[in-house]
């Protein structure tokens, strides 16, 4: 179901509210309309009319509760969420009783009603996707991101076709730079899961208490500074899916710790004892060989078995270069959207220099590369020079970062017009008080 | 050049102003005026919440500066809208202003520590998002995608600086 496709109707006898909340949704793309009283909502109420209706429970002449009575008898399928003032709160919860999906306090926790509108949506969807025909699967299922045709990739695409629908834990092994993450937004996005976040956290990225707190929240004053509650990303991840990248790297103790949530599906936020339930898929990467690890004692094995349910290996890039052209081409016609500038050719020469690179970076050395391509190469064309591992092994500093590009190309550009400062600036594009200062800059000198 | 008055009202960080004008060049292809507004804040604040009605933010930023194509105005007030406990800011959707509020972008308002660059980010990525709806850009699906729509700061966190080519498409 796609936002522009959802009916919801606001009634509420404060015109704040109402502008409010209609000015909310309508950025998310929904259908608002609002009604100032019940008898307006009833007057030509129909089935189907709307999807979901956010209904104030006190209002003057028809209760909240009193109209969620006759539009469930008109139309069932209507789902109704109740808004209320922390008084009324008892009315509420006899508002559930009464067949409201859900009730929210004014004022609204933005979070909390957008989490309730996507939980509303996904029961809406899940009903009339089983009455929609299927579409055939090969429609169904989109892999943003993910290029390659070479029958490893294809492997990969079918790997993902099978497990996506399921429910099962995944693990995604493969040298970094090969998409991993990119294999598992494909996963949760093809998923019924997919009306929910996918929630990455990079373990390798914390140190132990950080991650702690990274994904299990803390509670107000946990430690010194912690002066609000925040939610952790297990907790963000509820509904949806949890992506934990360099599983290998995550510590003893909180292999435990996960462990324990991977089991009872519960969880407290540092420093707290309210304990927390959640729902989430798992999905986690790594690029260490965790079978190494466990043996050496580093890496849990009740953990790996728990993680290892299904396994997508991804397949270097130099095992598949049949697909460097297809990628190449894809990352410049990004970049060049990106940096606003027409797409540039790839020379048979560079292509034939990309085709035997040995990639140990993988596809995002490639895009790396092309990126920089992208910026030092002159139309119409990349040629040889415009790529990074040629200009490295003409020099002795090696570096990889675009600076080092650009000083590189600008001292180049410098000796071949002999230092004439306004042919290089011109020959560069740029003016010449911006190529005195990265002269100064790199300390560029006249050899 | 289409300009932008950029409005500091009680905004401390302002050492970064200078990033956020060349991404308002970049991304909106905006010039930007500064402005410190000398504004009557007690038609905009709430005693009660202890907070700033950024609807009324933007009516005035409107009042004032309608000569320009765009008015963002930055802040480290907390904002609200009366149905919502907070707001990260508000825009005219296909209209002319935005306003976003720094405070709960900085990670000391999480009990975290100081971190300019992570806070710099929130703030470039709210600035995207509330001006992308001035050019008429609804939330995007997109989970990547700045004009993805997010409701706490893990969500903005989660989300890049860029539009996503379908959004970009639309600005243009
Ligand atoms: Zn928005
Ligand atoms: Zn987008």
């Amino acid at each position: 179901m796609n936002n522009s496709d959802v009916k919801i109707l606001i009634v509420d006898d404060e015109q704040i509210v109402r502008d409010s909340l209609t000015h909310w949704f309508e950025e998310d793309g929904y259908q608002v309309s609002s009604a100032a009283d019940a008898f307006d909502v009833l007057y030509n109420l129909e089935p189907g009319k709307y999807d979901i209706m956010l209904v104030d429970i006190k209002m003057p002449k028809m209760s909240g509760l009193e109209l969620l009575e006759k539009v469930k008898e008109i139309d069932p399928e209507c789902i109704v969420i109740i808004i209320t003032a922390y008084a009324s709160v008892p009315s509420a919860v006899q508002a559930l009783k009464n067949g409201a999906f859900d009730y929210v306090t004014k004022p609204i926790d933005p979070d909390e009603l957008s989490h309730l509108i996507k939980n509303a949506i996904k029961q809406k969807s899940l009903k009339k996707e089983n009455i929609a025909m299927k579409t055939s699967i090969d429609e169904m299922f989109s892999f943003e991101g993910l290029i390659g045709e070479s029958p490893e990739m294809k492997k990969v695409f079918e790997l993902i076709k099978i497990v996506a629908p399921q429910d099962t834990t995944v693990m995604i092994r493969g040298e970094s730079g090969t998409g991993k993450e990119l294999i598992a937004r494909a996963i949760h996005m093809n998923s019924p899961r997919r009306y929910y976040p996918i929630i990455p956290v990079n373990c390798g990225a914390f140190t132990e208490t950080l991650l702690e707190s990274e994904l299990f929240g803390h509670e107000k004053g946990a430690f010194t500074g912690a002066q609000y509650r925040r939610k952790g990303k297990i907790e963000m991840a509820n509904g949806g899916t949890l992506f934990l990248d360099e599983v290998g790297s995550v510590s003893p103790k909180m292999q435990v710790e996960l462990l324990r949530v991977l089991e009872t599906k519960q969880f407290t936020r540092v420093g707290g004892n309210e304990i927390v339930k959640v729902d989430f898929r798992l999905i986690s990467a790594t690029n260490e060989n965790l079978e190494k690890l466990v043996e050496e004692g580093k890496f849990r094995e009740d953990l790996y078995y728990r993680l290892n349910v299904f396994t997508i290996y991804v397949p270097p890039l130099r095992e598949r270069r049949s697909d460097i052209p297809i990628l190449a081409n894809y990352f410049v016609q990004k970049f060049a959207r990106q940096m606003n500038k027409p797409p540039l050719k790839i020379s048979d020469e560079a292509m034939e220099i990309l085709l035997n690179h040995h990639w140990p970076g993988n596809v995002r050395e490639l895009e790396n590369a092309i990126e920089r391509a992208m910026v030092v190469g002159k139309p119409p064309e990349i040629k040889p020079s415009d790529l990074p591992f040629l200009i490295e092994k003409n020099n002795i500093t090696i570096s990889d970062s675009l600076e080092a590009v650009e000083k590189n190309h600008i001292q180049k550009v410098l000796n071949k017009y002999e230092w004439n400062i306004s042919k290089a600036a011109a020959a560069l594009e740029i003016d010449r008080v911006t190529l005195y200062n990265k002269i100064k800059k790199y300390g560029l000198k006249k050899n | 050049m289409p300009k932008a008055a950029v409005l500091l009202i009680n905004f401390n960080a302002t050492s970064l102003i200078p990033i956020i004008e060349k991404k308002l060049y970049q991304n909106f292809n905006l010039q930007m005026h500064q402005f410190i507004p000398n504004i009557d804040l007690t038609e905009i604040y709430s005693e009660v919440r202890d907070q700033y009605y950024s609807t009324k933010l933007l009516e005035y930023s409107l009042k004032y500066y309608n000569d320009y194509d765009k008015i963002l105005s930055l802040t480290d007030f907390d904002l609200f809208v009366p149905v919502l406990t907070f707001v990260f800011g508000e825009a005219q959707l296909n209209g002319k202003a935005a306003v976003v509020s720094a405070h709960r972008l900085y990670p000391e308002f999480y009990g975290l520590p100081q971190n300019e660059e992570l806070f710099l980010s929130r703030l470039i990525k709210e600035i995207n998002h509330e001006l992308g709806h001035t050019y008429g850009l609804r939330h995007c699906q997109n989970f990547e995608c700045v004009m993805h729509s997010s409701s706490n700061v893990d969500e903005i966190d989660i989300k890049s600086e860029n539009f996503c080519d379908r959004c970009k498409e639309k600005i243009i």
